[in-house]
């Protein structure tokens, strides 16, 4: 019996009812959402997630590419049973800082310039989310995922070291001074990055503007300690002209707080007392770059 | 027209006063859409005003944006006019609570645009007038990203964004980048993303610009809909005045910063409706244009040639008693035996309608008789 009438219930099913404008009266979450919802976004879109295919490719490889050395690694000391890892948790960063700068300058133009090229900034600002909110949940977005671009490799090295058997407390240590130092290497590197792209609403500027700053300024800045190496073998000297490139001070701050080995030429590392000084710069410029985003976009307005 | 909302909006509007009491919450846009709850709370009149400026001025270091602007805005299609840089912009600006003014107040739904800036966006859209599109996401992808933004929870924006751009005309392209979109379809996204958050009132600031005539129409229409079948209220500006007419209740003329007129369409549209009019020519009637004006002249109807204005010399204007003018022209261009080449509404442009008054304007297009 039931086979008899299919074709009228289907209709009966089927029917399209034109119910018109429906009004919402459901909750609004308010800015703290809105803040949320853009982190996450933002978060998201530095792997491309969410973005097209083409978005998705170099931000996976440059992952791939970070954490593979230190797979490699891992895998050669469990075979050989060495006594420690072959790098320090905390000179991982320094070695791969190319690729960081690759990474960085690739996705800070991409979540703040396409914003302002495109000119949806306003959209953002006629809703109930202000300056500071946009500013906090792009910068933290960036520097999370930045953060998960360099710890991830130091979370492989830890897991490998235990599953090696090498000693727990030693590599637990090292692992916590390891993630400290990219937790400020990712606050630093995104503040910069971020106040360079959002000066410019061409892409291609941004990323060629933030290589120039992070890597131009290291090079700069290792070939004139080495010089001053060779020439006078003065040691504060070349400490203090680790003051002018990103890398190098995050490499002094490791050296003098996180047990790291400077990779200044000479091998002496700020004091604990220069050290200071290095925090402090550190600290500055991440202040900075804050206090230079919430400028830019007050004025950005409608 | 007299049942419909938009009728009791311009009944409610000629009895407004002042406002003086904060906005009622417990009014929902519904009620204030004009369903019978909204009549007892019509009976104090200032509930129901949407926008309230009182002698609001901008000044920046070398120009004055607006100069001591007091206007009263009721619910429905309020069309904001004027020139490029009469301070339209700047005022939508303060409205949103995002400049502050040099002096003066202005309240939006009941809400001090100076203190409770976040308040009213969480309830109003807006509508820039430039592109303001990513190109290489979705429509969908796009205006769930705004809804979030406004503070919709994720399912809710997605279910709200689905039902926002099929009233604003987009279904399978919605799923396609931005990017491929044409001007139209464009505007009908940034209309969406406005109204994705079921606001109580919408700044659309100049919804038109570089659309073609057709689109022109359908997105007047759009805004009318907004209006009539979604309760919002609109806030719509435009540098035509003739668009806004047919679309709006109420027109706020500004210039130069300053209230240059507020008054209900219908006030409007009795002074504007003047018709051009273009002919060919034909051996017999060498001067077409001419022609016709002789006849119309013969048959008691003067007109103008338009001089001063774009087509001038072509064209022929006259203003439009009713049914009867247009039945007159195609009788006279017919026995004429000349072909009409259009006969349409004139668009004003501001400065025209207001150059000096409407006087001037009606003794130069002049009347019948």
């Amino acid at each position: 019996m039931a086979v008899e009438q299919p074709t009228a219930r289907a209709a009966e099913q089927t029917r399209i009812h034109n119910i018109g404008y429906r009004a919402y009266d459901g909750p609004r979450l308010g800015r703290a959402y809105a803040r949320r919802s853009l982190y996450s976004q933002s978060l998201r879109g530095a792997y491309g997630l969410g973005r097209s295919v083409k978005s998705k490719v170099l931000p996976m490889l440059l992952f791939v590419v970070m954490c593979a050395p230190a797979l490699i690694m891992v895998a050669v000391a469990v075979a050989t049973k060495a006594k420690d890892l072959p790098v320090d948790y905390t000179r991982y960063a320094i070695i791969m800082q190319a690729v960081i700068g690759l990474y960085i300058a690739s996705q800070a133009p991409q979540s703040v310039s396409r914003d302002l090229r495109f000119k949806t900034v306003p959209l953002y600002f006629s809703r109930p989310i202000e300056t500071a909110d946009y500013v906090r949940a792009k910068y933290a977005a960036l520097a999370s995922a930045l953060f998960i671009l360099t710890a991830a490799p130091l979370l492989v090295l830890y897991v490998g070291a235990l599953l090696a058997k090498l000693d727990f407390g030693h590599q637990t240590k090292g692992f916590a001074e390891g993630l400290v130092s990219v937790a400020l290497l990712s606050l630093l590197f995104s503040g910069i990055s971020l106040v360079i792209a959002a000066a410019t609403p061409r892409r291609g500027f941004g990323i060629a503007a933030v290589i120039a700053v992070l890597t131009i300024s290291y090079g700069a800045v290792s070939t004139i300690q080495a010089i001053a190496d060779a020439q006078s073998g003065n040691p504060a000297a070349i400490v203090w002209m680790g003051l002018f490139s990103p890398v190098t001070l995050i490499d002094g701050v490791q050296t003098a707080f996180l047990g790291a080995s400077s990779s200044f030429p000479g091998g002496g590392g700020p004091s604990a007392a220069q050290g200071v000084v290095y925090l402090l710069v550190v600290l500055g410029l991440i202040a900075g770059s804050y206090g230079l985003l919430m400028r830019r976009y007050r004025k950005a307005g409608l | 027209m007299g049942t419909t909302p938009a009728g009791l909006t311009a009944r409610l509007f000629d009895l407004r006063v002042t406002p003086t009491g904060p906005y009622d919450w417990r009014l929902t846009r519904r009620q204030l859409f004009g369903l019978t709850t909204a009549v007892v709370h019509v009976t104090t009149v200032d509930d129901v005003t949407v926008i309230a400026t009182e002698s609001l001025s901008k000044r920046f270091p070398r120009v004055t944006a607006l100069d001591r602007l007091s206007v009263d805005v009721g619910p429905g299609v309020t069309g904001l006019v004027g020139a490029n840089g009469a301070g339209k912009s700047t005022l939508i600006k303060i409205l949103l609570g995002l400049s502050p003014a040099t002096e003066g107040r202005a309240e939006v739904l009941g809400l001090d645009v100076a203190t409770k800036g976040g308040a009213i966006r969480e309830r109003v859209g807006y509508m820039p007038e430039h592109d303001c599109l990513p190109p290489d996401v979705s429509a969908t992808e796009f205006v769930v990203h705004m809804a979030r933004m406004s503070g919709l929870p994720p399912a809710a924006a997605r279910e709200r964004t689905a039902d926002t751009l099929r009233h604003v005309g987009l279904y399978e392209e919605r799923y396609r980048p931005i990017g491929g979109y044409s001007t139209g379809m464009k505007q009908r996204v940034k209309l969406a993303q406005a109204l994705v958050h079921d606001p109580q009132l919408v700044f659309l600031d100049e919804p038109t610009n570089g659309l073609d005539p057709v689109g022109r129409d359908e997105m007047l229409g759009l805004i009318r809909r907004v209006y009539t079948d979604f309760g919002i209220s609109v806030l719509v500006t435009s540098h035509l005045l003739g668009e806004l007419e047919r679309t709006c209740d109420h027109v706020v003329v500004v210039d130069g910063g300053k209230l240059l007129r507020s008054s209900s369409t219908r006030d409007f549209t009795q002074t504007t409706t003047t018709l051009a009019i273009e002919v060919t020519d034909t051996d017999e009637h060498p001067d077409g244009t001419r022609a016709v004006r002789d006849a119309l002249l013969a048959r008691g109807v003067s007109t103008h040639d338009g001089s001063g204005l774009p087509g001038a010399g072509h064209i022929l204007l006259l203003t439009a008693e009713g049914e009867q003018t247009y039945d007159l022209i195609r009788d006279v261009v017919a026995d004429l035996g000349l072909g009409l080449v259009r006969m349409e509404q004139r668009r004003h442009h501001i400065a025209e309608v207001f150059k000096d008054s409407d006087d001037q304007r009606k003794e130069a297009v002049g009347h019948g008789g």
